[in-house]
């Protein structure tokens, strides 16, 4: 077989890696007193972040395509409200999980017609949206509502639930054993990450949407639909951003306004950071999820520390951002000039 | 309809918000065929393409296909293929991002038992046909990493393997050189012996003699009749394109002159650019029409960036008007007195929202500095002069420039680089995709320009244009400038020259 030259984009992805396991080890050496070297650090990292990464599934999803979703924040914050005030009034768990979906794909499709069909820029469309959760957040209840265990047994049963790790735990200095543990969330995560991968890798619609995000007037020419297929990348953000809102809610057990504010900005920087071009047509999920460890990670390190003010993750959030533009446009500079 | 009949369109008419781009065509295409469409820039010939390929809505008439019960309308590139119409276009409708395997079947993935598409077969199965078109690429790769010639052929391919009875071909070999194009001849008369009818828009007329059978002639939008090539030499064809006689293909060139004496306008020693031309040196005289000869990629474009500061020099010094200058970018350039119209007219040119009124003065603004607005008045005259003086077909001066034909659009460029009124002018491909009146035209108007006293330096892949023009010429070869020719200059010598060896 002819050797493949690694392609730049593999590089990026390569680098955001690298980038994570520095930090991380960084993170262990500078805090291992203080159990940054415990297994179950890196787990909370994924039960703090399961929402944020179906999230920037769905948006790594729709910048492919060159576009942007800025509403998923809101709507987290209403798929949180709605699941809040939904139990107190007494309904179940599992029907307000399908009302949250089914509120996701109505979401979705009226963003994606007007940005598939009506040719609307995205960024406007979902500013709208963005509008329109937070403001209905408010509308169905402007006070903070906790989920609690009196009110839907089986919700509080989920986001309680431990599963537990037979390896990595450690001896507390009361002598007990810590056995790591995952939630269930990280588990509903790590599955749409998976599915998300192997549809963007190995269907029509995920190479479609890489093609539009390549150049829109070829897929056009190349008789892709290219409408419905962009319509159908807003409802799958929406969807996703649907399941990441109940992974979310599962973490904060409870719905406020002013939850998950900025959500859409962390997940577009994660995506970014993962090697994703806001120009479209580049990127993957793999990226993406290591963009939000490594978000993740920095937050870690900071609330280690314990002495930081709790803005110091978003200088190094600023920083990681323009470290990684430079990075890929001094790529594009040179497979510019490779030419 | 006839046996061997695949396509017929019957009084096609469509209008365009001003201009009647079509009224009453006829074209009828049949099996095994190479078909000539021809026509002059502006006589809707792109226009037709796009109604039969389902992206304008005409108005009126009806197209049929064999094999195919009533009239057949398509309103998608999709419904086009689906009937058996692939089309191939000029700017490459490929998406650079993805490998060249996937350019060749997005959309038709061979599908996996799973239900995903198979990546192994499809790997294996666009491999076969490159190499079959005996194109040696690996499919795996990106296409962005080819040159602009092979993504022309990887588009061809993509078309020919979708299994279509009829095949569009819109001045595919504008940006191929010549072997390639011969590489195109060979694959189109592959197809042809498998019956495949082949729709074919060039603007070079020795390449309608070279492979077509039948010639469709259109003129400002008319019909005005199909021919076979037999019947149709070449000075009737462009008789038939341009509705008169012509004098066009005649000598255009007035007796030679000498123009080493006179004053020193560019002078370059040891100019380069690190990875596109290697150090070169040249002198140009005032009034001369300098020409640069060479293959597509052989650093043509590249020698005049360099100069220009498009591509900054990296060494070399260069001296205009027997001083000695630092062009770090074109602005530099421009304040020197010169211009540079650019070969990419669709990423370096035009602003296609932006109006022909604005679009022409564009250059002369920038020169101006952008807080020196021009006058209305002065805009509208400026606008005025060039439009009338280039013949512009335009439904005013206020259009908006992506409305125009290709051709007129490069007019546009070159008058808004007569607008600074450069003592040096740079034109890259001006006559590239526009047809052969208006090259005439833009040939006569380089020559008058020098005679003025100014110095143009023309780039083109067509040797005889070149030939007519200029009274020098440098030949580039892999990025270094290997000859110089002077004297009295011939397609033949100029050829040599390129291809190497003794002169």
């Amino acid at each position: 077989m002819k050797t493949r030259k690694m392609n730049s984009n593999t590089v990026l992805l390569l680098i955001t890696i690298a980038l994570f396991f520095v930090l991380y080890g960084g993170g262990c050496i500078a805090y291992s007193g203080k159990g940054f070297t415990h297994l179950q650090t890196f787990l909370n990292i994924l039960i703090t972040n399961a929402g944020l990464i179906c999230v920037a599934c769905g948006l790594t999803v729709v910048m492919l395509t060159a576009g942007i979703d800025i509403s998923v924040g809101s709507l987290v914050a209403m798929d949180c409200m709605m699941l809040a005030v939904g139990m107190e009034k007494g309904i179940g768990a599992v029907p307000m999980c399908i009302l949250i979906i089914v509120t996701g794909v109505v979401f979705g499709l009226v963003q994606g017609f007007l940005i598939g069909y009506l040719n609307i820029q995205p960024f406007i469309v979902t500013m709208a949206g963005m509008f329109f959760g937070r403001g209905m957040t408010a509308v169905i209840c402007s006070k903070q509502v906790a989920i609690t265990e009196a009110m839907n047994s089986t919700f509080y049963s989920w986001a309680n639930a431990k599963i537990v790790l037979p390896f990595g735990g450690y001896m507390n200095n009361k002598g007990k054993y810590m056995a790591p543990f995952l939630r269930v969330e990280v588990v509903i995560a790590l599955i749409v990450l998976l599915l998300t991968f192997l549809m963007l890798r190995y269907t029509k619609f995920g190479r479609a949407l890489y093609a539009i995000g390549g150049s829109e007037s070829s897929a056009v020419m190349m008789g892709l639909n290219v409408k419905r297929t962009k319509m159908m990348a807003y409802v799958l953000s929406s969807v996703l951003t649907s399941i990441g809102g109940i992974c979310f809610c599962l973490n904060t057990m409870s719905g406020s306004v002013q939850q998950a504010l900025g959500f859409e900005m962390d997940a577009i920087s994660s995506a970014v950071i993962g090697g994703t071009l806001l120009t479209g047509g580049v990127g993957n999920v793999i990226g993406t999820f290591f963009g939000v460890l490594i978000n993740g990670t920095i937050s870690s390190i900071v609330k280690t520390n314990g002495k930081l003010a709790s803005s110091w993750p978003n200088i190094l959030t600023a920083a990681l951002l323009f470290l990684f533009i430079v990075i890929q446009s001094i790529f594009a500079a040179v497979r510019a000039k490779k030419k | 309809m006839d046996q061997d009949v695949v396509l017929t369109a019957r009084g096609i008419t469509m209008t365009f918000p001003g201009v009647k781009a079509l009224s009453n065509v006829d074209f009828t295409l049949r099996k095994g065929e190479i078909h000539a469409l021809m026509g002059e820039n502006g006589a809707g010939k792109s226009t037709l393409i796009k109604c039969l390929t389902g992206i304008n809505d005409y108005e009126a008439g009806e197209m049929h296909i064999a094999g195919i019960e009533g009239p057949v309308k398509n309103h998608s590139t999709r419904d086009a293929q689906n009937v058996g119409i692939s089309t191939v276009y000029q700017e490459v409708n490929l998406c650079p991002n993805l490998s060249v395997a996937e350019n060749l079947f997005i959309g038709r993935e061979p599908m996996t038992k799973f239900g995903t598409i198979d990546r192994k077969s499809y790997n294996k199965r666009s491999q076969k046909i490159m190499d079959d078109l005996g194109i040696s690429v690996d499919v795996t790769q990106n296409l962005e990493n080819y040159s602009l010639a092979i993504q022309q052929m990887v588009a061809i391919a993509r078309a020919v393997d979708m299994d279509c009875k009829v095949l569009i071909l819109d001045e595919p070999t504008s940006s191929l050189d010549e072997e390639e194009v011969e590489k195109l001849f060979k694959v189109m008369r592959m197809l042809k012996e498998k019956g495949v009818g082949i729709i074919f828009v060039t603007h070079f007329l020795e390449q309608v003699y070279a492979v077509c059978d039948k010639i469709t002639v259109l003129r400002n939008g008319n019909f005005v009749g199909e021919f076979t090539v037999e019947e149709l030499p070449r000075v009737k064809l462009v008789a038939a394109m341009m509705g008169k006689d012509l004098d066009d293909l005649a000598e255009i060139k007035g007796e030679s002159v000498d123009y080493s004496k006179s004053e020193m306008e560019i002078s370059a020693k040891g100019l380069a650019h690190v990875g596109t031309v290697k150090p070169f040196d040249l002198d140009i005289h005032k009034g001369e029409v300098i020409g640069v000869g060479g293959l597509l990629g052989s650093g043509r474009s590249e020698l005049a960036r360099s100069i220009y500061g498009a591509d900054r020099a990296n060494t070399g010094t260069l001296k205009v008007k027997d001083k000695e200058v630092k062009i770090s970018q074109p602005i530099d350039a421009m304040n020197l007195g010169m211009g540079m119209l650019p070969d990419d007219r669709k990423a370096e040119g035009i602003i296609g929202d932006l109006t022909v009124r604005e679009n022409i003065i564009l250059a002369l603004q920038a020169k101006n500095g952008m807080f020196k607005r021009l006058p209305k008045a002065k805009q509208d005259e400026i606008a005025d002069r060039y439009i009338d003086l280039l013949s512009i077909k335009t439904a005013s001066k206020e259009t908006l420039i992506k409305q125009l034909s290709g051709g007129n659009q490069q007019k546009c460029i070159l008058a808004r680089w007569l607008a600074t009124n450069p003592d040096f002018l740079i034109l890259d491909e001006p006559t590239r995709g526009i047809d052969v009146g208006t090259k005439t035209e833009i040939q006569k108007l380089i020559l008058k320009l020098a005679g003025e006293g100014k110095t143009v330096m023309f780039i083109s892949s067509e040797i005889a244009e070149m030939v007519r023009t200029c009274n020098r010429m440098v030949i580039m070869r892999d990025g270094e400038k290997v000859n110089e020719l002077d004297g009295d200059l011939t397609e033949e010598r100029v050829m040599k020259a390129i291809a190497g060896g003794e002169e």
